[in-house]
């Protein structure tokens, strides 16, 4: 299980439960899963078009998750935001046909995408990939303080000075760039599966932003953790394992926050 | 221009196209004023991209694809109805949660599939089904399903619209507004399910919510939107298909894929309606889309 060649999903996979845990735990305090599911899912399309024209996939990975990721706050200001997210998710994806359409071969790599593959990460991404995960995390270092009380009360937030719609377009290109971080590695599936299965258990759990932060991060790393040993034992897919013990940490969490207001 | 019309209407191919997207874009545009005004449009995509999951299901067990789809969608509307919570955020992630869930299975099945079977296109099938490569056979089980959807809108159209615009209040006339949400988010489930089945996930969402997002920028009344949403979304279908159906002579042999220029034209309608909208001081800017 910790054979050389498994090293480097290890180390992959942790980068990226890192990263997920840290940035999921604000997408759930937010509400923002659909945007969460969107951008990695549209994003694809640019690896897609990158393909096509002969460019490095993560270019074209980068440039499509950014775009809608922008497109979609600022198209969202003055209307429905899940609205927004809808139709630019489809455009992307309706972009990604459209490119798909021009080459034949190409339904394993979109497969791939999709799904992931963590087994077949070669040791040069993991630098990349580092490098982007800590710009990150640095990031919602940075404006953690301003994003935490945008996220809970905007109102109050926007009284004390803060700007909210500038916080909002930081936290979506943070939201792009951990996608461009994952998606190569990990598939748009479970990228989307880690930012809301995990911190969605924690948030449920956790009483103040600190522990809730700190053990979204703990349970994404267990589920990664325990997803690659179980897809590496047998034999199946990881997004499967990783999306359903997500969605377990989630009931689980239900179930034990139910019990403790009853028993209050 | 004639001539390109008289080969446009001649050809078999376009006309399933043009029944099938018709049927499809009625119920879809139907269902999605009301998917908008409550706010459940993330709903709607989940669904229609958990076909994929019976498909693959379905496929794995040997059964028809067809019922492996309606079944995996209503199951799912029932789940996400039964954990869902008030607050729209709270919602929206316990739709996630069994999203994710759902996509994990797919790729389980899928796996499977490709170990017994050796087939793993249903899920790209899935995602970027095409008007133009319909199965006859499928039409009468999609105007059927289109009916069932319509029927059940039909029927609970008091509780609904009172249900969709005060929770509260309809409860309080004793309206069920449990069984409300679940009847709709059923009918949510067999609408996108029957369009991601015939025409593709993508194009599924973007005719459930591009019309009636459209729609409901000009208008606040749920019966007049109703009404506006189906018009737009079945001229954006037959736009989109004679665009698609022209472009193999622009391109001389590569024709666009249909599922982009519908996507197109519906993108393009709404962010012209919301910049008309933007133009139109005078009408009170309150719409909820």
């Amino acid at each position: 299980m910790f054979a050389p060649y498994l090293l480097t999903a290890w180390l992959s996979g942790t980068v990226v439960a890192v990263v997920a845990g840290v940035v999921g735990f604000f997408v759930v305090l937010r509400g923002n899963t659909f945007f969460a599911h969107a951008v990695p899912h549209g994003a694809f399309a640019g690896a897609a078009g990158a393909v096509l024209i002969g460019v490095n996939p993560l270019l074209g990975l980068g440039t499509f998750a950014a775009a809608g990721a922008a497109g979609i706050v600022l198209l969202g200001r003055r209307a429905r935001h899940d609205v927004v997210t809808a139709l630019t998710l489809v455009t992307m994806l309706a972009l990604g046909a459209l490119f798909l359409s021009g080459s034949r071969e190409y339904a394993a790599e979109v497969f791939a995408l999709l799904f992931g593959q963590i087994l077949g990460v070669a040791p040069g991404q993991i630098a990349t990939m580092i490098v982007l995960g800590v710009v990150c995390l640095g990031i919602v270092a940075v404006v953690a303080r301003p994003l935490l009380l945008a996220s809970v009360l905007p109102s109050l937030a926007a009284a004390r000075g803060v700007r909210v719609g500038a916080i909002d377009l930081i936290f979506a290109l943070v939201i792009a760039a951990a996608t461009t971080v994952s998606v190569p590695v990990v598939g748009a599936l479970l990228m989307f599966a880690l930012l809301v299965g995990p911190p969605a258990a924690a948030q449920i759990l956790s009483r103040t932003p600190g522990q809730g932060l700190a053990l979204s991060l703990g349970l994404t790393l267990v589920t990664v953790w325990s997803a690659i040993a179980l897809s590496v034992s047998t034999d199946l897919p990881i997004g499967f394992f990783a999306t359903a013990i997500g969605a377990l940490l989630y009931a689980a969490a239900q179930v034990l926050s139910r019990a403790r207001r009853r028993g209050r | 221009m004639s001539t390109l019309l008289g080969a446009f209407f001649a050809s078999p191919t376009v006309q399933t196209a043009l029944v099938v997207g018709t049927v499809v874009a009625l119920v879809t545009a139907v269902v999605g004023v009301f998917t908008i005004t409550r706010g459940q449009s993330f709903a709607g995509h989940a669904l229609a991209d958990m076909g994929a999951v019976g498909g693959s299901g379905a496929f794995l067990l040997g059964i028809s694809q067809l019922w492996g789809f309606v079944l995996a969608g209503v199951v799912s509307a029932i789940v996400m109805e039964s954990i869902g919570t008030r607050r729209l955020a709270g919602r929206d992630v316990a739709t996630g949660v069994v999203f994710g869930a759902g996509m994990g299975l797919t790729a389980l099945f899928l796996a499977l599939d490709t170990l017994t079977a050796g087939s793993s296109n249903a899920a790209v099938a899935v995602l970027f089904g095409s008007l133009f490569s319909i199965d006859t056979r499928l039409i009468p089980v999609v105007v059927l399903l289109g009916i069932v959807t319509l029927a059940i809108v039909g029927a609970t159209w008091r509780w609904l619209t009172l249900e969709t615009l005060d929770r509260d209040l309809a409860s309080a006339r004793g309206v069920p507004v449990r069984l409300t949400g679940i009847l709709f988010l059923i009918a949510l489930a067999l609408a996108v399910q029957l369009s991601s089945l015939s025409i593709g996930a993508i194009l599924s969402t973007a005719l459930l919510i591009g019309p009636a997002a459209t729609a409901l920028l000009f208008t606040r009344r749920l019966g007049v939107a109703t009404a506006l949403s189906a018009a737009i979304g079945i001229a954006q279908v037959w736009i989109g298909c004679l665009v698609a159906f022209a472009s193999f002579e622009w391109f001389g042999g590569k024709s666009w894929p249909v599922s982009f220029t519908i996507v197109a034209a519906v993108f393009l309608t709404y962010v012209a309606a919301r910049v008309t909208r933007a133009a139109l001081p005078l009408v009170s800017r309150t719409a909820v889309a």
